[in-house]
């Protein structure tokens, strides 16, 4: 099949796809007109059930908390799973990340992407953990923070610290978090289960006021460490494929 | 006009296909999956929208103020993690792929296959 057909059996097939798309979609409400009834009811009655004043939050850590224990084992499984493929294979080996070429000419890192690296490297730390552990205000959560707290570490790297990106992030010691992140939301299901309630029922206190830092019970710690988690996750992921291009090479020595 | 993000829905949906259909190397076509992924975004945001109403966040607002859908909202966020799950696992592949077989173009692959 010549790439030509291949387009024409493509706008075809889609021409038709897009049509039968369109005529679905033209039936729901429109735009704006959303019919409820459910989002309406959670907007009611979550900020007084749970003290969190993030409705997304509450959803995703409290209504339906036990979708996102698997959505959280999603990201972990991916994390493995690209440790697995990328394993080092037969065939293959490490080397230690020494220039070979030495005389070739490399334009250095330049000092503006390191001083900018480092500068924005602290204040993404504090933004990441400030989203992490402030899922039941605001628009944040373990998710968004677990991310930007991984970004710090691709800062490091992009500083053009490789040897220290892999120093600081040991993948022993990620590892050991991503488990403690992924463990601990389901641990904080069965203790709810230990103390007679339903699986992943809000058993801590709600705190006294709407909207604080210490309110909403299990959906702050349930973001930590969905935060924790997705940090680790995406470190141990990035850490894997820039070690692919960096330092395993085919063939032996 | 009510109906324009959801055409906006369809359009993204079939760039991101054409992409894919059309793609002579694994590295944009995964791009071209994320663009795919990202019409449902759009969509899952534009069932749940409420004209003139607020993001579901009451931190600064009365909790009876009108606000849009929470839990459209909330699946798009689990479409946000399980997409980069499927990247980070494809993008392995693509490198195991190119390791293998020194090429990235789909077609060249599917042809050493016979």
């Amino acid at each position: 099949m010549t790439q030509a057909q291949r387009r024409l059996a493509f706008l075809l097939g889609s021409a038709g796809l897009a049509a039968f798309y369109l005529w679905g979609l033209f039936g729901l409400p429109g735009f704006g007109n959303y019919p409820g009834p459910y989002g309406f009811i959670i907007n009611r009655i979550a900020v007084g059930q749970t003290d969190a004043t993030g409705v997304v939050s509450t959803v995703n850590f409290e209504y339906r908390g036990f979708d996102t224990v698997g959505e959280e084992f999603i990201l972990f499984a991916a994390a493995a799973g690209v440790a697995t493929v990328l394993r080092r294979l037969r065939g293959e080996q490490e080397r230690p990340a020494v220039d070979e070429a030495a005389d070739r000419q490399v334009p250095p890192t330049s000092s503006a992407i390191r001083m900018i690296a480092l500068l924005f490297t602290g204040p993404v730390v504090v933004m990441g953990w400030w989203l992490a552990s402030h899922a039941q205000t605001n628009p944040s959560g373990g998710f968004q923070g677990g991310v930007i707290l991984a970004t710090a570490f691709v800062l490091i790297y992009l500083s053009g610290e490789f040897v220290v990106f892999k120093r600081i992030s040991p993948v022993d010691v990620t590892d050991v978090v991503e488990a403690v992140g992924a463990g601990g939301f389901a641990a904080v299901g069965v203790s709810a289960v230990a103390m007679g309630l339903p699986y992943l029922s809000n058993f801590l206190p709600l705190g006294s006021v709407p909207g604080a830092v210490s309110s909403s019970g299990t959906i702050a710690l349930i973001s930590f460490f969905v935060g924790l988690e997705v940090a680790a996750a995406f470190i141990l992921i990035i850490g894997e494929l820039l070690e692919q291009t960096l330092l395993i090479r085919q063939g032996g020595q | 006009m009510a109906y324009i993000p959801f055409i906006v829905v369809v359009w993204i949906l079939m760039v991101g296909l054409y992409g894919i259909v059309t793609s002579r190397d694994l590295i944009h076509l995964i791009i071209c999956l994320i663009v795919v992924q990202s019409s449902t975004y759009v969509l899952l945001l534009g069932v749940g929208y409420v004209t003139g109403a607020v993001a579901p966040y009451f931190y600064d607002v009365p909790v009876h103020t009108p606000a849009v859908d929470p839990v459209v909202q909330a699946l798009a966020l689990t479409d946000v993690v399980v997409e980069a799950a499927v990247t980070a696992l494809l993008l392995a592949f693509a490198i195991q792929a190119h390791k293998r077989f020194g090429t990235l173009d789909p077609h060249e692959l599917a042809s050493l296959k016979g």
